[in-house]
């Protein structure tokens, strides 16, 4: 008698769906013209659209592999970020895009991925970084990159800073394995 | 509304609560979301929206963002039930920018979706909200979206521009063109949308279909009545422009030929065909041949609205309404009854102006009197008493008096209105009137039914001689009981001027002094000054000396107003020249006149050293004052009454508006009516308004451009006068803006009077001048370089008695005698040129401006007659009074003996003066 129901429910309907395709929430966050809309409709359609400043969100959902994300890509303007708190709830992990090229707003970008990561909401949530635009002349690696954000000190969750460049697509399948990997571990 | 209260207090409250619903409205955030839930949680709050429930924007604005979270889902019904919400909410809700993403999303062409229309529409409130000038970003959508082929989408299209139109003007009107497609559409022969317009994400050929969304051509048209409210909202400041669309879609004189196949698209035209016709008598044939054309028509609405226009018509002729009472008539038979109670209303309306039109429909409405529905059968009782001869008014009251219970305060109103008019029609039968209404009286009811009936017995009073003293009776007892302090007050001061002139007035006094036991303090006050009324006018000193006693109570009165009015009447009594000024003079202040002086003496500081000076200000007689006042009603059909507008306020007050001219103080005078300095129908048409200040006077030019596309820039009037006027020109204050078509600008010349004392005389050449530019029609740009014109007006004349004196009410005969000492002039003038005594008198009270007095304005002989004039002379000259007395033989003219009596020399002289220019 150690199992009780509840657990036994519990764990009964994790196995359930493992069997089946799996909804995860994820939010794209990033300054305006990171390049977050860029990658969500490269992963979506595998094209590469032209995009106008995201007023608001863009919501589609992106089957890798078997997860099915559901990504909120909101908008970086600095008059829609005060907005991204309202979408915090039930997220499963958080994609942060940085433009590596935009040496000038590097230190607001990561001003306000410090500032997620001391959420409450967002407590635990795995957070994965692509360091975008590589093919930028003068774009910093993702090694001085993650040396520009300092985050070794943050202890309790995954993350990884990875480089990417999303209009020619690569980086990012990487990127998302190492998400897949991560969501599946928990 | 029993049934009404059932629902608020039952079930469907508590489960359509606000507070059940804000709680609830966790479901947006469930992972993963069910689209029933949702839908049905958007439902009820749209409901309660619908209802008049308001949200606070932070209630508003967190079941906003619940909203936004649903997009992740893509079942249309939901996402249709989303846009609903959005529209709603996005009046209260702050930050809505957060949706603008998802919503140009769905709104893509080739998105065959079925919420697309939705998604469109919700678009406009985002821009509305939060970013007019986005308007121009989405405009080449939004006319590809007016013609798209599917009816739906160019709907919201056109209904959304509508609602754009006023934070965008200018980039609306280029859509005329679109609307006008829309409007001419024919029948939607291609199932799907051929637009190609670019699109900006570039996906939108992966997005999945819906399934189950065809564009299904429409039936009804009813885009072209979207259309048709678009093009008139973009045209209506052209009157041209609307006559002539009126015209095109109108579809000649049968109506055949119209392209509009929705009859509330019809419905609509026949309005602004109504709207035309009212501004416009010229186009009076054509509008009404389209008119009749459509009172053929197959539609039951169209027939009706355009015989409620042609009814509703100013001046219309019994000839014109035959056919369209016959259409009404045939509708009072319908088995609708919509139908039977918007043309037996329409009749009711009709009847009181031509009831003989209205009088063949009788048949029809007595067997309506028995309809089951109450409000149809009151209007046609009504209507019948008004078209219906002496002998049927009995059976009609007795059945109304049947149902009286049974009908709400609205339609009680219209009821006694009805018997109001009846009363002066058939004053034989007004004792059967006077039990009605004082039956009715004793009738639960409202406020409004109750001062409906209140004031039909006080038109009876009036009217009606014999019933007065029952009539004032039923009033004694009705305040015995009366809860609606108004009333009584009303009613207390009718018993004081109409009691004391009765036989017995004692029977009265005693109700009085019982509502000065009983009452609040504003009816004791009422009463201690009705009772004040007969101590003064009764003639029976047994009566006075009773009324002193009574008074002498009132001084231990609680409230302070009731105390200081007994207090000043028990004086009043004993002095008989204080009764003449405080109870028996039948003049008051004109009360827009007081409300400016007031207004400003307390605006500037420096006045107050000194006691606000009534003495300049105009005078009206009761009878006027009713009438300013007056309320439109079913009297105004037996006694025209016509209100005096004051225009003087609403000048002031522009006046007070310009910088330039703020020193010059208060306004003294303004001319009654702007005078037209050119034709009605030339390309500028300007009218000159005269305003005397103390030290200056200010010429305001109203110029209108009356040419389409072109703009007049650096408008100014140069005026040239004759002579030596003893005024020095200051300054011209031109048009700051461009003058457009059919937007009157206004502009100022001002002058120094060189000496305030006199009252100078001039009359002025006027040269209007400006630069005149044209405008593209297209881009409704002005082009860069306009061209210098001049355009000459007529003369404006300064002087004569009108500039300077404003009429005044006073009781002639007493004050003419009061004044013998004073300044006074007498002179003789022979009007060789005057054709009657009539046509002097008009001339005579058009020149001084004057108040004529006891209505000597209307010559009872056409040979001699005595005109009585007062006014008063502004910047404290105080009163003048004039007595003109003239002869008139035919071929010699009019003699005229001008005599004049005013406070000061100068006055006298400017009266002579204006008559001898």
């Amino acid at each position: 008698m150690g199992v009780t129901i509840s657990s036994l429910i519990s764990s009964l309907s994790s196995l359930a769906s493992w069997g089946k395709e799996q909804d995860v929430r994820i939010l794209m966050l990033g300054l305006d013209s990171a390049g977050k809309t860029t990658i969500l409709y490269r992963l979506q359609i595998g094209e590469v659209v032209s995009t106008i400043p995201t007023i608001g969100f863009n919501m589609e959902t992106v089957q890798y592999k078997t997860i099915k994300f559901q990504v909120w890509d909101l908008g970086g303007q600095s008059s829609i970020r005060p907005y991204w708190r309202c979408y915090f709830a039930n997220t499963r992990a958080i994609v942060y895009v940085i433009d590596s090229s935009d040496h000038a707003r590097l230190k607001t970008s990561r001003a306000e991925l410090l500032t997620l990561l001391a959420e409450e909401e967002l407590k635990g949530v795995p957070v994965l970084i692509f360091s975008n635009k590589q093919d930028v002349e003068g774009a910093l690696t993702p090694g001085k990159m993650s040396e520009a954000l300092g985050l070794d000190g943050e202890k309790g969750r995954e993350w990884s800073i990875r480089g990417s460049c999303a209009i020619k697509g690569e980086g990012l399948e990487e990127g998302l394995d190492w998400l897949v990997n991560v969501i599946q571990k928990k | 509304m029993s049934a009404k209260k059932d629902e608020e207090t039952g079930l469907g409250s508590y489960y359509n609560n606000k507070t059940t619903i804000l709680q609830e409205a966790r479901v947006f955030n469930e992972s993963p979301i069910s689209p029933r839930k949702c839908r049905a949680l958007l439902t009820r709050i749209v409901y309660l929206l619908y209802l008049g429930e308001t949200f606070s924007a932070q209630e508003a604005t967190t079941l906003f963002f619940g909203t936004t979270k649903l997009f992740q889902h893509k079942d249309s019904a939901l996402r249709q039930m989303v846009y609903l919400s959005i529209k709603e909410l996005a009046n209260t809700a702050e930050d809505i920018i957060m949706v603008t993403s998802s919503i140009q999303k769905d709104t893509q062409p080739n998105l065959e979706v079925i919420y697309r229309p939705n998604a469109i529409r919700a678009l406009c409130r985002i821009i509305d909200a939060i970013a007019p000038s986005m308007v121009q970003a989405v405009e080449r959508f939004y006319k590809t979206a007016i013609v798209d082929k599917s009816p739906s989408i160019s709907s919201a299209a056109l209904v959304s521009a509508y609602h754009l139109f006023p934070v965008s003007r200018d980039v609306i009107k280029r859509w005329v063109n679109e609307a006008q497609e829309a409007v001419n559409a024919k029948a939607t022969s291609s199932f799907f949308s051929g637009s190609s317009s670019s699109n900006y994400l570039g996906f939108s050929a992966s997005a999945p279909p819906s399934p189950g969304y065809q564009a299904v051509p429409s039936t009804s048209f009813i885009t072209q009545y979207h259309a048709l409210g678009l093009l008139y909202l973009i045209r209506q400041q052209d009157r041209m422009a609307v006559t002539k669309m009126i015209q095109q879609l109108g579809g000649g004189k049968s109506g055949a030929g119209t392209t509009l196949k929705n009859p509330m698209a019809l419905c609509m035209l026949i309005r602004y065909a109504a709207k035309v016709l009212d501004e416009d008598p010229n186009v009076q044939k054509q509008m009404l041949e389209l008119l009749e054309g459509w009172l053929r028509h197959k539609s039951d609405m169209v027939n009706y609205e355009a015989a409620r226009v042609i009814c509703e018509m100013k001046n219309v002729t019994p000839q014109q309404l035959i056919r369209p009472v016959a259409v009404l008539q045939l509708f009072l038979s319908s088995t609708k009854p919509t139908l039977k109670f918007a043309s037996i209303r329409t009749l009711s309306a009709l009847a009181l102006t031509q009831p003989a039109a209205v009088s063949n429909c009788n048949l029809d409405m007595e067997n309506l009197i028995t309809d089951s529905n109450r409000s149809i059968a009151t209007y046609a009782i009504t209507t019948l008493l008004k078209t219906g001869n002496e002998a049927s008014v009995d059976r009609l009251m007795k059945q109304i008096s049947g149902f009286m219970s049974e009908i709400s305060d609205e339609f009680k109103v219209i009821v006694v209105d009805a018997i109001r008019s009846l009363c002066l029609k058939f004053p034989a039968k007004q004792a059967l009137m006077l039990g009605f209404l004082a039956g009715v009286l004793r009738d639960e009811g409202g406020y409004d039914f109750k001062r409906a009936v209140v004031e039909a017995i006080f038109d009876m009073i009036k009217f009606i001689e014999d019933c007065k003293e029952a009539a004032l009776g039923h009033l004694c007892e009705f305040i015995e009981d009366c809860e609606f302090t108004k009333l009584s007050v009303r009613i207390l001061h009718l018993l004081g001027i109409e009691g004391p002139k009765t036989p017995q007035p004692t029977k009265y006094i005693r109700y009085i002094y019982n509502r000065v036991v009983l009452e609040n303090a504003i009816v004791r006050a009422a009463a201690v000054s009705s009772l004040a009324k007969f101590g003064v006018n009764v003639v029976d000193v047994a009566v006075k000396r009773s009324i002193g006693v009574l008074l002498s109570r009132c001084l231990d009165d609680s409230d302070d107003e009731v105390r200081d009015r007994a207090t000043m009447y028990l004086r009043v009594m004993k002095e008989p020249p204080l009764a003449e000024t405080y109870v028996k003079d039948e003049s008051v202040f004109s009360l827009a006149a007081l409300e400016s002086k007031l207004v400003a003496y307390v605006k500037d500081a420096d006045a107050s050293n000194q006691p606000f000076d009534t003495t300049s200000l105009p005078k009206i007689s009761r009878e006027q004052a009713r009438q300013e006042s007056a309320r439109p009603s079913a009297l105004e059909t037996i006694h025209t009454l016509v209100p005096q507008k004051s225009a003087q306020s609403a000048y002031a007050k522009q006046l007070q508006a310009v910088p330039e001219l703020a020193s010059y103080g208060p306004v003294l005078n303004s001319s009654a009516k702007p005078i037209p300095l050119t034709e009605s129908e030339t390309e500028y048409v300007v009218s000159c308004v005269k305003h005397i200040f103390k030290e200056h006077i200010v010429f305001q030019f109203n110029v209108s451009n009356t040419l389409p596309d072109t703009l007049l820039e650096r408008t100014s009037v140069i005026m040239q006068p004759s002579g030596d006027a003893g005024l020095t020109e200051d300054s011209i204050i031109p048009i700051p803006l461009s003058v457009q078509p059919n937007h009157p600008g206004i502009l100022y010349v001002s002058f120094t009077r060189d000496k305030p004392e006199e009252y100078a005389t001039a009359s002025f050449q006027c040269t209007l001048k400006f630069i005149s530019k044209e405008v593209d029609p297209s881009s409704g740009e002005p082009e860069e370089d306009g061209y210098e014109d001049e355009y000459q007006l007529e003369e404006v004349e300064l002087g004569g008695g009108g500039d300077y004196i404003v009429p005044t009410y006073v009781t002639f005969a007493s004050e003419w005698e009061k004044m013998k000492g004073a300044a006074n002039a007498t002179e003789t003038f022979a009007l060789s040129a005057m054709e009657s005594i009539k046509a002097a008198c008009d001339s005579i009270i058009e020149i001084l401006n004057m108040e004529a007095l006891g209505g000597t304005e209307i010559p009872s002989s056409t040979a001699v007659h005595t005109l009585n004039l007062a006014g008063l002379v502004v910047g404290g000259v105080g009163k003048v009074l004039v007595r003109a007395r003239m002869t008139f033989v035919r071929g010699q003219g009019v003699t005229l003996e001008l005599g004049v009596r005013a406070e000061k020399e100068e006055a006298c002289n400017l009266v002579i003066a204006a008559i001898a220019g």
